[in-house]
């Protein structure tokens, strides 16, 4: 191939990810109201649109027609930097995520990732941890005194859920012996997914990637009934939209992460055996990964309209006296596997 | 598990080891949710699907027609004296009529009305009563004020609230 159809076959890459990120986070806030909607016996969105699926086009239109409010007390530049940082976090981690295996389209081989980086992992930890910058940052330049509470308690949160990620995510690095994401997806060949092998670490991952993306039990940074909107109480139009956009990009990245470590990314057991061709093969663990997604992000949802916040002195508790130790452990564990049995 | 009494207040001494790693409580809760999910929705579609009140509701007040087209209002305005928002105004007038007197005026001000009922509790001729109708938007404060072209409703439409008062007032 030569480097015009490769930067081509890359930005097409681009436009395709970029793309159905948008469409599906749209789809996601829609989704979100359904499920909230059936959880408490209600019906939800249906007036616009087919069964209100042109809602989210709706919502989005009502936010770009809204006033942007920035306060007086607030530091201009920085407040208008915050939405931009959560937004550019968010859509950037899916570069290394591997939707499928490659595709074969003639002469051409795809893999069906936009960058196959060795350091992949390590790229998704590193820009997650800088998603922090943006709500500490809109939660000091809006100048009030919600703004910043929010700000500092997302601070506080995602660092101390951020080492039991990471532990998590150590034990899966144990056994694939390998920082890039397509190899964490071929050392889970058959039923040897993470989730099986390691549950604990599956847990606290699970758990700290809720804490991450800041969704309920863990929303403290937003906590509506204490503290207004949290980090962006003083926001408004599309500014407000960024971050709103910016928290289900991430609840999709989260579960596109955790497919990828723990579910066994885009392999779908023994689906070798069958003797399919080749492309037949490659779309359905295509679609199987989106599957995998579908469902986490579904377990996204389904927990934020089942259970309650937690207190900010229960959230601590949880993450460093009881995240922390198991994710310890779950290295332990994962270090007697590969002595034992030499995985 | 026993059933806890509402009395007893339980504190996290008095868990057990399941309930104390929290887990098993959360797959609990998770479970109730989803069977909630596929429950029968009570929403009720409105402008579709409208809500028919029983005998018992206090929708709109107003003045009882009878079937020669005559109302029973016979102007004493007790209903304009009791009203605690002073939202009705009513002119009286002599008529040929067995009654004598009728309401050549008979205006309430739907901005003020509180929907309170004591007009029709007050009324000794059963003429104004709550009707079902919940539906009043306007758009400027002049139509707010319901003469008695909008007022007056036949006594057929009235019969489930005439019944309730009948029976219980």
């Amino acid at each position: 191939m030569s480097i015009l159809e490769i930067v081509i076959i890359a930005l097409i890459k681009v436009a395709v990810v970029v793309g159905t990120m948008l469409v599906t986070v749209a789809y996601l806030v829609y989704f979100e109201r359904k499920v909230s909607a059936w959880a408490q016996n209600r019906i939800g969105p249906n007036r616009v649109g087919w069964h209100g699926a042109l809602q989210p086009f709706a919502d989005l239109f009502k936010l770009v027609l809204k006033e942007d409010i920035v306060p007086d007390n607030a530091d201009r530049k920085i407040h208008a930097l915050a939405p931009v940082i959560a937004l550019l976090v968010a859509l950037s981690t899916y570069a290394v995520i591997p939707f499928g295996p490659d595709l074969q389209i003639g002469d051409y081989n795809i893999s069906l990732i936009v960058a196959d980086v060795n350091i992949g992992v390590l790229f998704i930890l590193a820009l997650t941890s800088l998603g922090v910058y943006a709500l500490t940052l809109a939660g000091w330049s809006s100048g009030s005194k919600y703004s910043l509470l929010g700000g500092i308690r997302s601070s506080a949160q995602m660092i101390s859920y951020e080492v039991s990620m990471g532990f998590s995510v150590a034990g899966v690095l144990l056994l694939s012996e390998s920082l890039r994401p397509v190899a964490i997806v071929e050392s889970q060949s058959g039923w040897m997914w993470n989730a099986i092998v390691q549950p604990i670490g599956f847990i606290t991952f699970l758990v700290s990637a809720f804490a991450e993306t800041n969704r309920l039990p863990f929303d403290l940074p937003e906590a509506e009934p204490e503290l207004v909107g949290g980090f962006h109480t003083e926001y408004s139009s599309m500014k407000f939209a960024g971050f709103f956009l910016a928290e289900y990009a991430n609840m999709i990245m989260a579960s596109a992460f955790i497919a990828t470590l723990y579910l066994g990314g885009w392999q779908i057991p023994y689906i070798e055996k069958l003797g399919l061709s080749p492309i037949l093969e490659t779309l359905l663990c295509f679609g199987g990964f989106l599957l995998k997604m579908a469902a986490l992000l579904f377990f996204f949802l389904w927990v934020r309209w089942s259970l309650p916040r937690f207190r900010y002195d229960q959230l601590m508790n949880l993450g460093w006296k009881v995240m922390f130790p198991l994710s310890l452990i779950n290295i332990i564990w994962v270090a007697v596997l590969i002595m034992i049995f030499g995985m | 598990m026993e059933m806890e009494t509402p009395t007893k207040r339980r504190r996290i001494k008095d868990l057990n080891f399941w309930e104390k790693i929290y887990v098993p409580e959360i797959i609990k809760g998770l479970a109730l949710t989803f069977r909630t999910m596929f429950k029968p929705k009570f929403t009720m579609e409105y402008p579709e699907v409208k809500f028919e009140p029983t005998g018992s509701y206090r929708g709109r007040p107003v003045l009882v027609q009878e079937e020669n087209g005559v109302e029973r209002c016979v102007a004493c305005g007790l209903c304009s004296r009791v009203c605690p928002a002073l939202a009705i105004e009513v002119q009286a007038a002599e008529t040929e009529l067995e009654k004598e007197r009728y309401p050549v005026k008979f205006e309430i001000n739907m901005l003020r009305c509180i929907f309170c009922g004591f007009c029709e509790e007050v009324c000794p001729e059963e003429a104004i009563v709550m009707s079902k109708d919940y539906e009043m938007a306007f758009t400027n404060r002049e139509d707010a004020i319901y003469g008695k072209d909008k007022l007056l409703i036949p006594v057929g439409k009235l019969q489930d609230r005439i019944g309730f008062l009948r029976q219980y007032k």
